[in-house]
């Protein structure tokens, strides 16, 4: 989105360095990621585009060898700063996983959850809307309205992983990272979720992570491509897919390695 | 004779399974091909082998001495002795075969001496003849199927099969065989004593039972209120309860400190060390429980101007507790660490801190086997013996102060047992039907530990 023909940087990654024990696995990784956008990353696997995503909400602090050098910048602010407080940054970037994991509680607590442990919501009825509007978002509503109070392991692979966005989307986050959100999926479960990225980023920021090239340029306003722990390219889907700069973007783009 | 020939065999049958194998190979080298992997044609061959053997083995074992003690004491028919006197001959005869006949040696003990000793080598000559002929013939029928190259993996399959079968039968057997000696003790037991006056009962003082003079005939009277096992039901439940109190707050907490926030190093030292306390024999518990624990206790509880039995519950159960420990914390802490790592991201993503993430998604998830775990502690709770035979005293008080000396159902079997004791006594058989008793409750509590962890996982899963 722009504001007086600006572009609004809601995440700026400086020279960011990760690695896991003594190999490193991201190299001066610096990107800038646009507000109210979608930007997808790309590249082949083992390249390092989840590990950077990770480093978004600092999910990487979970692994135990894994250290995160650099700047992180989000809203002007360094997440990777000792004062950062990782509860909160993680209410305000919310994240969707390659595999749903819908917790083993009934819908309804999958939803309440990050409300619930945030304080959002003060009343039972209020709980009751963050739900209903979390679920209507993820498009879930109609489909489970009616048994809220079941578990929501019970749910199809594609019902799953509109859940987990909706519980990711509970908590209202400026931005929502996604971990090949579709992998695990069939393709009109696929197209679901597409769909419903393009909803979500009216209201939140998205970066995905995604194999599939052509979900890419479907999804996607920018693209950044990762090769072996470098960022090789990054830009406007349309200039990496039509015309990229890199002979390696155009290789992988074309389908000729990864 | 027989550990020879046992040796014997044993070599037979690795020597069959070098033939099968290399008769395999011949056949191979004729360019035809094999029905199954050459080993298969050496089991079989080995199995033709040992199969025979074996069952001419257990049938020898089972009929032989039958059948001799026939031949001997048909010598004593029809002069009127009874059973017991005919068996006394018999035994009579086999220690003075073997020398160690002591008492006076009559003519015809002697001659019957002789014959069961002519008996015993004809058998044990004729044993070994009809085993290796039949081991013969068993190997040459199987050689020949071998050497038209008929199927042999099938068989073999076939044989493991009912191995298998045999050794999880022989399990299950014993154990059905164990209840049913239980039960008929305890139909005798409560022939005497009344089920109600046992169940409801609530004086325990099986010590009345010692004096009666066994010649004399049961006077069911004299056993009104000895055998009311409320006291030491009680007594059991109680000191479990403690035993509880004290493991499953220590256990679970130590288990999820290991599973979820040590250190890979501090978790590769801390978890066998809490696993040894699981290897500590439950004696060295029970002594430390007594003249540690037990002492200590009472002192403590006279200095705060308590009055507080060396023997206390509270001691036994204490230590009890520390035992059972380890096995809740170890099981649980597996149970936690196997609750997917997607979970946990899953949580920390929505911004839940390590203690929220535990409570509200981590434990629910594994609660079907922190309960299991539970109650294979309070399992083994009810069923231990030893640190309530030293520690918790052995008068069987009706009391729920911990201060107190208390004493459980294992404990009562023990004092029971220990000394001397005469089948059909009811005080033996008292011991059968606390034992009974005992496997109840277990099997109780076993049943519903599987309903609950069911029950949990169809709505978790």
């Amino acid at each position: 989105m722009k504001k007086n023909g600006v572009k609004m940087i809601k995440i700026k990654a400086k020279d960011v360095d990760v690695f896991y024990g003594k190999k490193q696995a991201l190299f001066n990784i610096s990107l800038d990621i646009e507000e109210n956008q979608v930007t997808a990353l790309i590249g082949p696997s083992g390249c390092g585009k989840s590990t950077f995503l990770r480093c978004l909400n600092r999910m990487n602090d979970v692994i135990d060898i894994c250290s995160v050098k650099g700047e992180i910048l989000i809203n002007d602010f360094n997440i990777n700063d000792k004062g950062c407080d990782v509860v909160r940054l993680r209410e305000k970037i919310g994240m969707v996983f390659q595999k749903p994991n819908p917790f083993p509680k009934t819908l309804y607590e999958n939803v309440s959850y990050g409300p619930t442990i945030h304080g959002i919501a003060q009343s039972k009825q209020e709980m009751d809307e963050i739900v209903e509007t979390s679920l209507k978002k993820a498009a879930l509503w109609e489909e489970v309205k009616d048994r809220l109070h079941e578990p929501g392991t019970g749910l199809s692979g594609g019902q799953q992983q509109r859940l987990c966005i909706a519980r990711a989307i509970s908590v209202k986050p400026e931005v929502i990272l996604m971990d090949e959100p579709c992998s695990a999926l069939d393709p009109i479960a696929t197209a679901q979720i597409e769909e419903l990225i393009d909803e979500l980023k009216k209201e939140h920021t998205i970066i995905i992570v995604t194999h599939s090239m052509a979900q890419a340029a479907r999804v996607s306003q920018n693209t950044g491509f990762f090769h072996l722990g470098q960022l090789i390219e990054h830009g406007s889907t349309d200039k990496i897919f039509k015309n990229p700069d890199n002979t390696k973007t155009q290789d992988y783009i074309t389908g000729r390695f990864g | 004779m027989n550990l020879i020939l046992f040796t014997f065999i044993v070599l037979l049958g690795f020597t069959s399974y070098y033939f099968g194998r290399r008769k395999a190979y011949t056949i191979q080298s004729t360019n035809k091909r094999l029905t199954a992997l050459p080993q298969f044609y050496g089991y079989y061959l080995a199995i033709w082998c040992a199969i025979p053997a074996f069952i001419i083995f257990s049938l020898w074992a089972i009929f032989e001495p039958t059948i001799v003690k026939l031949l001997i004491l048909s010598d004593y028919s029809n002069q009127g002795y009874l059973d017991d006197e005919l068996n006394l001959i018999y035994e009579k005869t086999k220690a003075l075969s073997r020398g160690q006949f002591t008492g006076e040696i009559t003519p015809f003990i002697e001659a019957s001496a002789e014959k069961y000793l002519s008996l015993r080598s004809i058998a044990q000559s004729s044993k070994v003849v009809i085993v290796l002929s039949a081991i013969i013939a068993s190997v040459a029928y199987a050689y020949k199927r071998i050497s038209s190259n008929s199927r042999t993996r099938e068989p073999v399959e076939k044989f493991l099969n009912a191995v298998l079968f045999t050794a999880s039968l022989a399990a299950i057997l014993t154990t059905v065989g164990i209840v049913f000696s239980l039960i008929f003790q305890t139909i005798d037991f409560f022939k005497v004593i009344p089920l109600f006056d046992f169940v409801f009962g609530t004086h325990w003082y099986p010590a009345k039972a010692f004096v009666r003079d066994s010649s004399e005939a049961l006077d069911p009277t004299m056993y009104s209120d000895t055998f009311g096992a409320v006291p030491i039901f009680a007594g059991t439940f109680f000191i479990a309860f403690i035993a509880m109190c004290v493991a499953i707050p220590i256990g679970l907490m130590s288990g999820i400190y290991l599973a979820e926030y040590a250190s890979t190093k501090v978790r590769q030292y801390a978890k066998p060390l809490i696993e040894i306390l699981a290897g500590i024999p439950t004696v060295v518990y029970g002594f430390f429980a007594a003249l540690t624990v037990g002492p200590f206790l009472k002192e403590l509880g006279t200095s705060m101007g308590l009055e507080v039995s060396a023997e206390s519950a509270l001691a036994a159960g204490g230590v009890m507790g520390i035992m059972i420990i380890p096995f809740i914390s170890s099981l649980s802490d597996d149970v936690i660490t196997s609750v997917p790592q997607s979970l946990r991201d899953g949580s920390y993503a929505m911004g839940a801190t390590k203690s929220e993430t535990i409570k509200r998604v981590i434990f629910p998830a594994a609660l079907p086997g922190i309960v299991g775990s539970i109650l294979l502690g309070v399992s083994r709770a009810i069923g231990e013996t030893m640190i309530v035979v030293m520690a918790s005293g052995l008068a069987a008080n009706l009391t729920l102060n911990p201060l107190e000396s208390t004493s459980t159902i294992t404990a009562q079997i023990v004092v029971i047992l220990i000394g001397d004791q005469a089948f059909g006594d009811p005080k033996t058989q008292a011991a059968f039907a606390l034992g009974m008793s005992l496997f109840l409750v277990t099997l109780c509590l076993n049943i519903v530990a599987l309903r609950v962890v069911k029950k949990y996982r169809e709505k978790y899963e």
